[in-house]
């Protein structure tokens, strides 16, 4: 099993006849994911490398039956690929594009229907292994298991799977939820939909400074919303205050988004926090002996 | 991209939020002829993106050509600096203002809220202080009001955070007016934040932004062709402007104080990476993320930067390739240490993923060893730094 999507999900690339759009394309498509077509305004009717092209999401969804977009938009049209998926029926929008200005973001977000889940930008995407992977990261390092990841960062990520595959930890789900400021799916959507997922049986958490979104997950464990057990990485903990660090949503504002906050939160509510990316697999292997907190 | 006072209270005038008269000065000569033109009691202010700069001297006062030589002198190429930030920052320009009479100290601003996804406006009649402390002292003395981008502002909800934040009644009607001003200049701008503090009534009863902090979301930049000019008056980092040059973005480069250069693939790696050199007892010199995909001429130009730091005693690069290729790296790697004098033996790197073999072999052929974790990596780049 997996959460937000799984191996029947269907894919449309928005972006595809660029360099990102075919190079990711062809690499899902490899993985096994059912990459169906692309979009690109302009460009409908032509094929590139066994991909078809429509100029819209709705053409491209209406003749795929496609229920999953990934976006490789530049920039300064990113935020409108969004909407149009949105717009056009798709269920499922994974937007990688890093570098989309916070307000059209803060736009896209107030007009995306409830039943709409966006991932988000500025993030590599996520991944069921064996079963789909819908983004850029690179499959070899997953292995499918019983530990679900929601992360952050992207290169981190890899990092950290890289750890729990060679510790014999398979996961079920990765999904990377993006480094910006204002994102589709946060920390606690993620936990919300791993609780349901009877295959997951422990998540790892990998946070990063910059806003409250890991102090909101440990929020939810505290309710008892998510009773299973959680390893978690907090990166940062040395970034001075004041300086993005690399993604725009890393950032600690005077008190705000420090990594020791967020080390606080979920210490206090029974998660242990590893110092370091090599430690989680043995805390997530402890993690596991426990019964669940129920 | 944070603006300097002057430029942030020029955003304001234009805008029509009221702002204090001044000038700004790059010299003392430049300083003399704007009290020429105006003698008036006046507040010279260092301008500089750093906190702090009361405490350090850098605001004082002046009333005619005569008496602001020696305010000017003092400021203009005083490095001001505090505690998170030791290294400090050069004022290069000084703001003179008119001074005002103030009355009554206030808080307003809008930022993005990242918790709500809206943006956001914060205010409060305790201005004039850090307003985390009022939050901490007394957070019932700040409203906040998230507000829908849908319909945006209206007089009702100006209103509505007025009586909220017990801001004075006989000033509210003006409060509403530079809210709604405020608000659209936030939009127009590609804001991340506008904050007044503090917002001053005066003892004529005018309201006037006594301050004016603006950050200006990056990413909306190239949508601003305006404010390129105001990019390098803020600009102090030569280095980070060199990592521009190379191709990398305005936020893959970030000078820190110590002496351990650090080079990844990936902002949370990067950061990882700067908490493990932390944890193994060193200081990273810096943040450098050289993206995804990074090609040979990228890593060569990354060092090069890195190593150029006068305060550099060593670099971990710290490399795991997904769509990065080991050999690429390690092709540039050899390329930096070849075009520039600094020793292998003061460099660490750890090459994991895709092309991990051909790229030790390059490696290799240069008498270079890669290490395996990133941990061990950062303990030997850590104990090469240590004197």
């Amino acid at each position: 099993m997996s959460i937000f999507m799984n191996r029947s999900s269907v894919v449309i690339v928005q972006g595809i006849t660029g360099r990102e759009g075919l190079y990711h394309a062809n690499r899902m498509r490899a993985y096994g994911t059912k990459v169906a077509c692309g979009v690109t305004p302009g460009k409908g009717g032509q094929t590139v490398e066994g991909f078809a092209v429509f100029d819209t999401v709705g053409e491209a969804r209406r003749t795929t039956s496609a229920n999953v977009s990934i976006i490789f938009v530049p920039p300064p049209f990113a935020a409108d690929a969004i909407m149009e998926a949105a717009d056009a029926g798709i269920e499922l929008i994974v937007c990688i594009t890093e570098g989309i200005p916070v307000h059209d973001m803060l736009k896209a977000v107030s007009v995306l229907p409830a039943n709409v889940r966006l991932i988000g930008p500025n993030c590599p995407g996520l991944v069921s292994p064996g079963e789909s992977l819908v983004g850029i990261m690179p499959g070899h390092v997953f292995s499918p298991g019983n530990v679900g990841l929601v992360s952050r960062s992207g290169t981190l990520t890899y990092e950290i799977v890289d750890q729990l595959t060679r510790a014999g930890i398979g996961q079920t789900t990765c999904v990377g939820i993006g480094g910006d400021p204002i994102i589709g799916t946060v920390f606690t959507d993620c936990l919300q939909a791993f609780e349901k997922d009877a295959q997951t049986h422990a998540v790892v958490l990998v946070g990063e400074i910059g806003g409250t979104d890991e102090e909101d997950a440990a929020a939810l464990i505290a309710r008892g919303q998510f009773t299973k057990p959680v390893v978690a990485f907090i990166g940062g903990r040395s970034a001075p205050e004041g300086k993005r660090m690399g993604h725009a949503g890393a950032i600690v504002s005077g008190s705000s988004g420090t990594a020791q906050a967020k080390v606080d939160a979920f210490k206090k509510v029974g998660v242990p926090v590893a110092d370091s990316p090599a430690q989680i697999p043995d805390l997530v292997h402890s993690a596991l002996e426990q019964p669940a907190r129920r | 991209m944070r603006l300097l006072e002057y430029q942030g209270k020029e955003l304001f005038a234009k805008a029509g939020i009221p702002v204090p008269s001044g000038r700004v000065a790059a010299t003392v000569a430049e300083a003399e002829q704007i009290m020429r033109d105006n003698p008036a009691p006046s507040v010279v202010k260092a301008q500089v993106l750093i906190g702090g700069r009361g405490k350090a001297g850098g605001i004082k006062s002046a009333s005619n050509a005569d008496d602001v030589r020696e305010p000017a002198q003092a400021i203009l190429g005083m490095r001001i600096a505090n505690a998170q930030n030791p290294a400090g920052e050069i004022a290069k320009r000084v703001w003179i203002e008119q001074r005002l009479d103030i009355a009554k100290e206030m808080y307003l601003s809008i930022t993005v809220d990242r918790a709500s996804k809206r943006p956001i406006i914060i205010a409060s009649s305790m201005g004039g202080m850090d307003i985390e402390e009022v939050a901490a002292m007394n957070p019932g003395a700040i409203a906040k009001y998230p507000i829908n981008p849908a319909g945006g502002y209206w007089p009702f909800i100006g209103r509505r955070v007025a009586k909220e934040a017990s801001i004075p009644p006989e000033v509210t009607s003006q409060f509403v007016s530079i809210l709604g001003k405020l608000y659209a200049l936030f939009f127009d701008a590609g804001a991340m934040l506008l904050e007044i503090n503090p917002l001053a009534i005066t003892k004529d009863g005018r309201l006037v932004a006594s301050d004016a902090k603006v950050e200006i979301d990056d990413n909306a930049l190239f949508r601003h062709p305006e404010f390129e000019a105001w990019k390098s008056a803020a600009e102090d980092d030569e280095l980070k402007a060199r990592a521009v040059k190379a191709g990398l973005g305005e936020n893959n480069y970030v000078g820190l104080s110590g002496d351990v250069g650090i080079i990844g693939n990936g902002a949370g790696l990067v950061m990882a990476t700067l908490d493990a050199v932390t944890a193994s007892g060193g200081k990273p010199a810096n943040f450098l993320d050289v993206g995804g995909g990074a090609k040979a001429d990228l890593m060569r130009d990354a060092v090069a930067i890195v190593t150029a730091n006068p305060r550099v005693k060593s670099v971990f690069i710290n490399i795991f390739g997904g769509i990065t290729r080991g050999d690429e790296v390690a092709k540039g790697l050899v390329a930096a240490l070849d075009g520039g004098n600094w020793s292998k033996d003061r460099l660490v790197i750890r090459l994991t993923g895709t092309n991990e073999r051909e790229g030790r072999e390059v490696l290799g052929k240069n008498g270079i060893t890669a290490v395996e974790t990133m941990n061990e990596g950062a303990r030997r780049a850590v104990a090469i730094a240590k004197p």
